[in-house]
C-alpha cells in the first residue's frame, strides 16, 4: 500500500552551476585515493593495513572498535601509503598509491537467490559493503547485529544543485532490482523506495517490485529521508530504521554480482566555481582534482565542497572526495567585507525573508558565496526553523534541549526522528546564524553513548 | 568606504587580544560590524551557504516599520500644541515643533541604552546585540511628551539594565525592555505618566477656553457620557490619530503602515498580531453586551474598533506584543498569547479607570505567562509522540 505525502515547510535555493545532464568525456588520470575514517561518524577505527601494505581492490583498510565486524575496505588494488594522523595522533585518511593493475579481492557467492539475510549481511560486513547502510536514530553506520522495523530508500536528492537519480539510475533496472531484492532480506519489515511526486521519476524506480512506493510532494527537505520516514513511518523510542541511498543499492548489487567489491560511482560535479558541470563516472575516494582540472575557473577565491551547499565539507583542492558523497561543489568564497551590507537592498542575494528582493524573483538562480551574512547571536527571532522544518517536532526547542545537554528532553521533543542534515534548511535560514547542523550531531552523540 | 575600511584596519590590532583597548572590543567590534558586514566565512562542516539575512537586517527593518508613527507623532506633538494654545500653523511648523520635542528623548533614550549595552559587553566580552537598536526607539514612542528627560535616561538605564543585562542580553529577557521602562515611569513617577497635563505641550501661549489636555482613554475613564465622548473623539479622528497620547501611538493609519511592513516582511507574527486584535475586539464586543450593568462607565459603551483605536492597543499590538523574544515562541502558543493580550488590554481598561492604558500592563503580564504557554503546547507535542509509540507497540 503506498503512501502519499505532500510537503508543505521548506524551500529549495536554486544555485547556479547546475550539472548537465551528460557525462563528461575524461580519462581517469588520478594516482591515489583517500579513505577518511572521519566520514563515518562515531567509528574509531582500528588498523588492518599499514603503510607499506599491498591492497586490491576489496582488501579491508580498517574495521570499527566498537563493532570488529564492520570493515571499510580499499576501492582500488595498490599499495597503502600513508595514514594521515591529526591530533592526538587521530587517524585522518589511509590514502593508498594506485598499482593500475586494477586486481580486485574475489569471492564467490553462488545463487544470489537462495542467499538468506544472514548470509547477505556477513558478505556486506567482511566485504566492505555495510557502511552504506545507515541506521535512524543517530545518524551513524548501522549495528549489524540490530533488528531494522523498516528500510527506507530515498530515490531522489532534493537538494541545491543535488544529482538526479534518474538520470544516473536509468536503464539499471534490472541491478537496481537486484540490490533491492538483497538488501529486502535484511528485515522483516518493508522497504520504501520514495519517490518524488514533483516530476514524473524515471522507470527504474516505478517499476521496483518487493518495496512500496511512496510519493513524495513539495520542496526540499523533501527528498530527505529523515522527513519521508517522519511522515510515512516514524520513529520511536527504541525503533530502528535503515536507510540507503539508490547508488549505493547499485553499488551491493554490482559487487554481489561479480563477486569483487566495485565502488564505482557517478558523481556530479557542480556550482559557479566550475566551467562546464557535468556528471563523472568515477570511484570513491578519489581526488577532487581528478574533477577541476582545467575545469576551475579563476577569476576569484572559490571554495570546493564535498557533498552539497547545505550539508557538505569543504575540501582543500588536494584533497579527496568523501565516501558518502556523490556531489562536488564548487561556490565563491565570501571573504569579503559589504560597506553597510544590512541596510543595502543585495539584489543579488537570496533570502526565504521578503526583507530582501529573492521573493521577486523566485526562479531565479543566484550564485551564492559562503560568507556568514552576519554574526552569531542568541536566538530572537521565532518560528523560522519552523517555515522550514516538516517535522511535528520544534526545531528550536530540541536545539536548545541539545545545547543544554538535557538528555529526557532530547528524547522527548523528538531527537530520534531527526538528522543533522535535516536541520541544514534551518542552519541556512537562521538569523542568529546558530550552527544547528553541529549542535543537533552533539546532541544525537550525547543521547547515543547515553541511552544505547 | 575604503576610506573606513583602512581606518578600522588600521587601529584594529589596539582592540585585539593582547592590544591597548583589548577590554573594549565589544565596542570597536560594534563599530566595525555596522559599517561592514564581516569577512566571516561557513564553517568546514556544515551549511556552506547562508541565508542573507541577520539581526541587524531585521532590527532595521522593524526601525523603518516604526518610522511613519514617529513622524506622525512628531506632527501630532505640534498639531496638539498649536491647538491648545489656539494657534494656528501649518504642517512644517507642527512638525518642527514636535521634531524639536521629541528628539531630545530619542538621543537620551539611544545614549543611556547603549551605554548600558555597551559596558555590559564590555564586562562580559559579548558582543553587542542589535535588540536595543528598536528598544530604543520604542521607549519615547509610549511616552507622554511631557516626561522630563531625565526620568527618560533612569527609566531607560533601569529597563536595559533590569529587564535585560540581568538575564544575558537580547534574546534571554524575559519582559519587553521598552515596557519595562514606561512600566519603571509609571509607577515611579505617575504624576508625569497619566492625567491631563502631560500629553500637550502647552508652555509658550494662552490656553483656548475649553481645553482639556486629557487623553481619549482619559477622558472615557473620567466619565464623560458616551455621546460627548463620540462627539469629542470621532472614528475617523481615531484612526487619523489627530488627538492627544503618548508619542507615537495615536495614529492607528501610520502605525498600520507599520504593521504591513513587518507582517509583509515577515518580521512581525502575524500570528500574535491578528489574535491581539480578535482578543481586543471579542472583549469590547463583550462589554458592549453589558453596557446596560454599569452604565456610568463610559469604558463599556465604546464601540469595539473605536476600543482598538484609542489609546496604545495598536502600537502595542503592531510593536511590542510581537516582540519575539518575550511573546509565546511555538506557533499555537502565538495564538492563545495574542488573544490573551487583547483581552486583557481592553478588560484592564474598562474595570480598573486607575489604569486606562491597560495594554502596557496586559503586555508585560502575558510576557510573564508566555513560557507557560508554550510549555503547555510542546507538552502536548510530546505526548503526542508518546501516544503514537503506544498505538504501534
Amino acid at each position: 500500500m503506498s503512501k502519499t505525502v505532500k510537503i508543505k515547510k521548506g524551500a529549495d535555493i536554486k544555485l547556479v552551476g547546475k550539472a548537465e545532464k551528460i557525462y563528461a568525456d575524461y580519462t581517469p588520470a588520478f594516482e591515489s585515493v583517500s579513505i577518511k575514517p572521519t566520514d563515518f561518524h562515531g567509528v574509531i577505527p582500528k588498523v588492518l593495513a599499514k603503510p607499506g601494505t599491498k591492497v586490491k581492490a576489496g582488501t579491508p583498510l580498517f574495521y570499527d572498535k566498537d563493532n570488529p565486524k564492520v570493515k571499510f575496505c580499499s576501492p582500488v588494488s595498490g599499495e597503502v601509503s600513508e595514514i594521515v594522523r591529526g591530533e592526538k595522533r587521530r587517524i585522518l585518511e589511509f590514502r593508498i598509491k594506485v598499482d593500475g593493475k586494477n586486481e580486485y579481492e574475489t569471492f564467490s557467492v553462488g545463487d544470489l537467490s537462495n542467499l538468506t539475510g544472514e548470509q547477505i549481511k556477513e558478505i556486506m560486513l567482511e566485504r566492505g559493503l555495510w557502511p552504506f547502510v545507515i541506521q535512524r536514530p543517530f545518524d551513524v553506520i548501522a549495528n549489524p547485529d540490530d533488528e531494522p522495523k523498516a528500510i527506507f530508500i530515498s530515490a531522489f536528492d532534493s537538494n541545491p544543485l543535488a544529482p538526479d537519480n534518474d538520470f544516473i539510475l536509468h536503464g539499471q533496472a534490472e541491478l537496481f532490482q537486484l540490490g533491492i531484492d538483497l538488501i529486502a532480506k535484511l528485515t522483516k519489515g518493508k522497504v520504501h523506495l520514495n519517490v518524488s511526486g514533483n516530476q514524473k521519476p524515471d522507470d527504474v524506480f516505478l517499476n521496483t517490485k518487493n518495496v512500496q512506493i511512496n510519493k513524495i510532494y513539495g520542496p526540499h527537505p523533501a527528498g530527505n529521508v529523515g522527513v519521508q520516514i517522519h511522515h510515512i513511518d516514524p520513529i520511536n523510542k527504541g525503533d530502528i530504521v535503515w536507510t540507503l541511498k539508490p547508488q549505493d543499492i547499485l553499488t551491493i548489487a554490482r559487487t554481489f554480482k561479480e563477486g569483487k567489491l566495485d565502488l564505482s560511482r557517478v558523481i556530479a560535479v557542480c556550482g559557479s566555481g566550475i566551467k562546464k558541470p557535468r556528471y563523472y563516472k568515477t570511484i570513491a575516494g578519489v581526488p577532487v582534482s581528478e574533477f577541476l582540472k582545467d575545469n576551475l575557473k579563476t577569476d576569484r577565491e572559490y571554495r570546493v565542497v564535498s557533498g552539497n551547499p547545505l550539508t557538505g565539507e569543504k575540501v582543500a583542492e588536494d584533497n579527496y572526495l568523501g565516501f558518502y558523497h556523490y556531489q562536488l561543489t564548487v561556490i565563491p568564497e565570501g571573504n569579503h567585507y559589504q560597506f553597510l551590507g544590512w541596510l543595502a537592498p543585495n539584489f543579488n542575494k537570496f533570502s526565504l525573508n521578503r526583507t530582501f528582493f529573492s521573493w521577486l524573483m523566485p526562479n531565479k538562480e543566484y550564485d551564492l558565496d559562503t560568507n556568514m551574512n552576519g554574526e552569531e547571536r542568541a536566538f530572537v527571532v521565532t518560528g523560522e526553523y519552523e517555515k522550514v522544518f516538516p517535522f511535528d517536532i520544534y526545531p528550536v526547542h530540541l536545539v536548545k534541549a541539545a545545547i543544554i545537554q538535557d538528555i529526557e528532553a532530547l528524547e522527548n521533543l523528538g531527537i530520534y526522528e531527526v538528522a543533522p542534515e535535516d536541520y541544514a534548511l534551518c542552519e541556512f535560514a537562521c538569523t542568529s546564524k546558530i550552527p544547528s547542523q553541529k549542535i543537533i550531531r552533539e546532541g544525537l552523540d550525547l543521547v547515543k553513548k547515553e541511552c544505547a | 568606504m575604503k576610506l573606513f575600511r583602512n581606518l578600522l584596519d588600521k587601529i584594529k590590532p589596539n582592540f585585539e587580544k593582547g592590544g591597548k583597548f583589548e577590554k573594549l572590543h565589544p565596542v570597536y567590534d560594534a563599530i566595525e560590524t555596522f559599517l561592514f558586514v564581516p569577512n566571516h566565512t561557513t564553517p568546514a562542516k556544515g551549511a556552506q551557504i547562508r541565508d542573507a539575512i541577520d539581526l541587524k537586517r531585521t532590527m532595521v527593518t522593524v526601525i523603518i516599520a516604526m518610522i511613519p508613527a514617529m513622524l506622525f507623532g512628531m506632527w501630532n506633538v505640534g498639531y496638539q500644541h498649536f491647538k491648545a494654545i489656539g494657534e494656528e500653523a501649518d504642517l512644517l511648523t507642527n512638525f518642527l515643533y514636535g521634531l524639536k520635542e521629541v528628539l531630545p528623548l530619542i538621543i537620551v533614550s539611544y545614549a543611556a541604552g547603549l551605554t548600558v549595552e555597551f559596558i555590559f559587553a564590555s564586562i562580559n566580552n559579548h558582543s553587542v546585540n542589535e535588540g536595543f537598536l528598536v528598544s530604543g526607539l520604542l521607549i519615547p514612542l509610549i511616552l507622554p511628551i511631557g516626561v522630563p528627560l531625565w526620568m527618560v535616561a533612569v527609566a531607560t538605564i533601569f529597563a536595559v539594565l533590569i529587564g535585560k543585562e540581568v538575564f544575558g542580553g537580547t534574546g534571554m529577557n524575559i519582559l519587553n525592555v521598552a515596557l519595562t521602562a514606561r512600566a519603571f515611569l509609571f509607577f515611579a513617577y505617575p504624576s508625569f505618566m497619566s492625567g491631563d497635563k502631560v500629553w500637550i505641550n502647552t508652555e509658550g501661549g494662552q490656553l483656548v477656553d475649553g481645553f482639556s489636555g486629557a487623553t481619549a482613554l482619559g477622558d472615557a475613564a473620567s466619565k464623560m457620557p458616551i455621546d460627548t465622548f463620540t462627539q469629542k473623539y470621532s472614528m475617523m479622528e481615531s484612526f487619523i490619530g489627530t488627538i492627544p497620547g503618548s508619542i507615537g501611538e495615536t495614529s492607528a493609519a501610520a502605525i498600520l503602515i507599520g504593521a504591513f511592513i513587518l507582517l509583509f516582511t515577515g518580521i512581525a507574527s502575524w500570528r500574535v498580531m491578528l489574535s491581539v486584535f480578535a482578543g481586543g475586539y471579542v472583549m469590547a464586543i463583550i462589554f458592549n453586551g453589558f453596557a446596560d450593568v454599569l452604565p456610568d462607565n463610559t469604558l463599556f459603551q465604546i464601540p469595539a474598533l473605536q476600543h482598538l483605536l484609542i489609546g496604545g492597543f495598536l502600537f502595542g499590538a503592531v510593536f511590542m506584543a510581537t516582540d519575539p523574544v518575550t511573546a509565546a515562541q511555538t506557533d499555537i502558543g502565538k495564538y492563545i498569547y495574542g488573544f490573551l493580550v487583547g483581552l486583557f488590554a481592553i478588560m484592564i481598561r474598562v474595570f480598573n479607570p486607575a489604569y486606562p492604558e491597560g495594554m502596557m500592563l496586559a503586555i508585560l503580564f502575558m510576557n510573564v505567562m508566555a513560557p507557560l504557554i508554550d510549555h503547555y503546547v510542546i507538552q502536548a507535542n510530546v505526548k503526542r509522540r508518546l501516544k503514537r509509540a503506544q498505538v504501534t507497540a
